[in-house]
């Protein structure tokens, strides 16, 4: 390292040269704080937006409506539903395929050429932008499978898409769990499944929910492999119920229904000339922002609780 | 798990009692979970082989009617159109353009907020300043192109008179506050990699806070700090439905951020909402189209993956 007052020092006092580099800081620090405050002013605009363009279109005729061609008429009752169904497909996938893999990441794999290569695999399919999802479900689940364009098509395409969350928020629950858990499991007799279902997996529920959150709310914003497999904006009708009246009281019809869900009805008004589309867009949008950043803010929570009780 | 399960049973002969088919059991049920868990993890490399099997047999299909030279060097891209042309670099220069324009906002906003949050602020600050960042990523992609369509755009057109309602400079700003909190946490990570040692030795020196960040600290997170650049250039290619929305749809060279020009992303979009038969060539197009945004975004991450491997190793 060469001397870096040694040049200024000629020309200024050693105390103006402290001044001077204080202020340097300072100016920095300010400068962090400005990038900050601009960021926020951004996110906060885009809320306000969403408010007052949308907040006033939300009232139970916008939630218990079908789409419409006159937008006033217009509202979200199949979109919300075709996103709740395909939820609960996305998570009933997801979550266990995710935990099982992350498990086996960090407590049975072998240091081995197979498991580098599946760990180099997760870090790039975390990267593989989520329209390519989409169009591996076209090729492979509506043309290659004949599946169609249905509710658990969706489902699979968003599961597979938030996979690499679900699969490195466990491999870190897990991580952080002490050694000394495991000892004490193995020490009482227990083998290693006993330990993991009886020990290291309940242990590391919260940080599991916390990446099962945060992978949920992504897969409830995302709109463009859905868009891909070909789903449909124009959806006047609800899918078959899972509950019936008669024996077995479950039914699975729903799963090949046609669908649309909240983010693709919101492009679709977007995309229309017409401002009071616009209105109905900003309507769902914001329906939509509400339940993401609140299912971000419980994940955030939720974080926040486990660092304070490791402590 | 066997060594385990012997002391046990030897107990079991000097009076306790453990049924030997419950330890069958027991290691027919743990056996059977090792295989379940494997497969569990090997299903990630199924998925990226479907995706590589999927782009490239219907890519093939492609290339048997288009020839690859016209696909990377013509200049128009109009596959739906009478007289058809077939230029993918009229779309990835659409993408280049959106998303250098994302770079030029994030890569100085996310440096500084970086160095800020590693360097500067007390770690009270830091912990209340991060969830907020992630409040940004979990921002659906769909409702920050309503705000660049219908918000951002309006008030940038006072102030920039040429501005198209459809562009390529809002988008490309909006998906630069998108990358934005995945370029600090990214670059902060690397930062804060780099071993109390240095900069104390720094301080000890006389260097200031600002000297210490620019000529020790980020020198040290030199490669984790290019990775954040390279993985928020990733995103930036990949990320559909800003452009989509706010972009156009019309496929030209991407000279002018001013004017509106398809992207990648937002060309598949375009096609997929309309009624394409399958096999047809329209069809094929977006896989042609997808290749080669994978095949992009594929070097960027293996060379981040490669960049950020190396500074783990040298701490």
């Amino acid at each position: 390292m060469k001397p870096l007052a040694a040049q200024p020092s000629r020309r200024f006092s050693d105390a103006e040269i402290v001044t001077r580099a204080h202020r340097s800081d300072r100016n920095f620090a300010l400068l962090g704080l400005g990038v900050l405050i601009l960021t926020m002013i951004v996110l906060l605009s885009l809320i306000i937006d969403f408010m007052v363009d949308g907040l006033g279109r939300i009232d139970l005729d916008f939630l218990t409506s079908f789409p419409s061609r006159r937008a006033a008429d217009a509202g979200i009752l199949s979109a919300w539903v075709g996103t709740a169904l395909v939820m609960i497909v996305t998570t009933v996938l997801a979550v266990p395929l995710g935990v099982a893999a992350g498990l086996y990441l960090e407590e049975y794999a072998p240091r081995n050429w197979i498991t580098h290569l599946i760990e180099i695999n997760v870090t790039n399919l975390a990267g593989v932008p989520s329209i390519i999802y989409g169009l591996l479900a076209l090729g492979l689940f509506v043309q290659s499978f004949a599946m169609g364009q249905t509710i658990l098509v969706a489902g699979m395409t968003l599961a597979l898409l938030i996979l690499p969350i679900i699969i490195v928020a466990t491999r870190e629950a897990v991580r952080s769990i002490p050694l000394e858990v495991r000892e004490g499991a193995y020490a009482l007799g227990a083998d290693k499944w006993q330990t993991m279902s009886g020990y290291i997996l309940p242990t590391a529920r919260p940080g599991i929910l916390t990446g099962a959150i945060v992978g949920m709310s992504r897969a409830i914003g995302e709109t463009a492999p859905i868009i891909t497999i070909g789903a449909l904006t124009f959806i006047a009708f609800l899918p078959p119920p899972p509950v019936q009246e008669t024996f077995p009281f479950i039914n699975f019809d729903w799963l090949n229904s046609p669908f649309t869900v909240m983010p693709i009805q919101m492009f679709n008004w977007v995309s229309r000339p017409q401002a009071a589309f616009h209105v109905n867009a900003a309507a769902t949008g914001l329906i939509l922002l509400a339940m993401t950043l609140l299912m971000n803010a419980v994940a955030i929570w939720l974080r926040y609780k486990i660092r304070r009780s490791m402590r | 798990m066997v060594a385990a399960a012997s002391p046990v049973s030897r107990t079991g002969q000097r009076g306790l009692t453990v049924s030997p088919t419950f330890l069958a059991r027991r290691r027919v049920v743990d056996r059977t979970m090792r295989v379940v868990l494997f497969l569990s993890a090997a299903l990630s490399v199924l998925v990226t082989g479907s995706i590589v099997y999927v782009l490239l047999s219907e890519s093939v299909k492609f290339f048997t009617q288009v020839s690859i030279i016209d696909f990377l060097t013509d200049t128009q891209w109009t596959p739906v159109f009478q007289d058809k042309h077939f230029g993918i670099m009229t779309l990835v220069s659409g993408t280049l353009m959106s998303s250098l324009i994302a770079l030029v906002v994030a890569i100085p906003a996310g440096t500084v907020l970086a160095i800020y949050l590693s360097e500067f602020a007390r770690p009270q600050v830091r912990e209340a300043i991060k969830p907020f960042l992630e409040l940004i990523a979990g921002v659906p992609t769909v409702a920050f192109g309503y705000f660049a369509l219908l918000f951002l755009t309006p008030i940038f057109q006072i102030f920039i008179p040429g501005l198209a309602s459809f562009n390529l400079l809002v988008p490309g700003i909006v998906m630069g506050i998108m990358i934005l909190p995945y370029i600090v946490s990214v670059s902060e990570d690397a930062m804060r990699a780099v071993p109390a040692e240095l900069r104390e030795g720094a301080y000890a020196l006389g260097f200031t806070r600002l000297q210490t960040a620019t000529r020790v600290v980020i020198p040290g997170a030199f490669s984790g700090v290019t990775a954040a650049y390279i993985l928020g250039m990733s995103r930036a290619v990949g990320e559909t439905m800003v452009v989509a929305i706010a972009a156009g749809q019309q496929a030209k060279l991407a000279l002018n951020p001013l004017e509106g020009a398809a992207t990648i992303t937002a060309y598949i979009v375009q096609i997929s909402l309309g009624d394409v038969p399958h096999g047809s060539i329209a069809y094929l197009t977006i896989f042609a189209a997808g290749m080669t945004l994978f095949l992009m975004t594929f070097v960027f991450n293996i060379l981040a993956f490669w960049l950020r491997q190396k500074y783990r190793e040298v701490y």
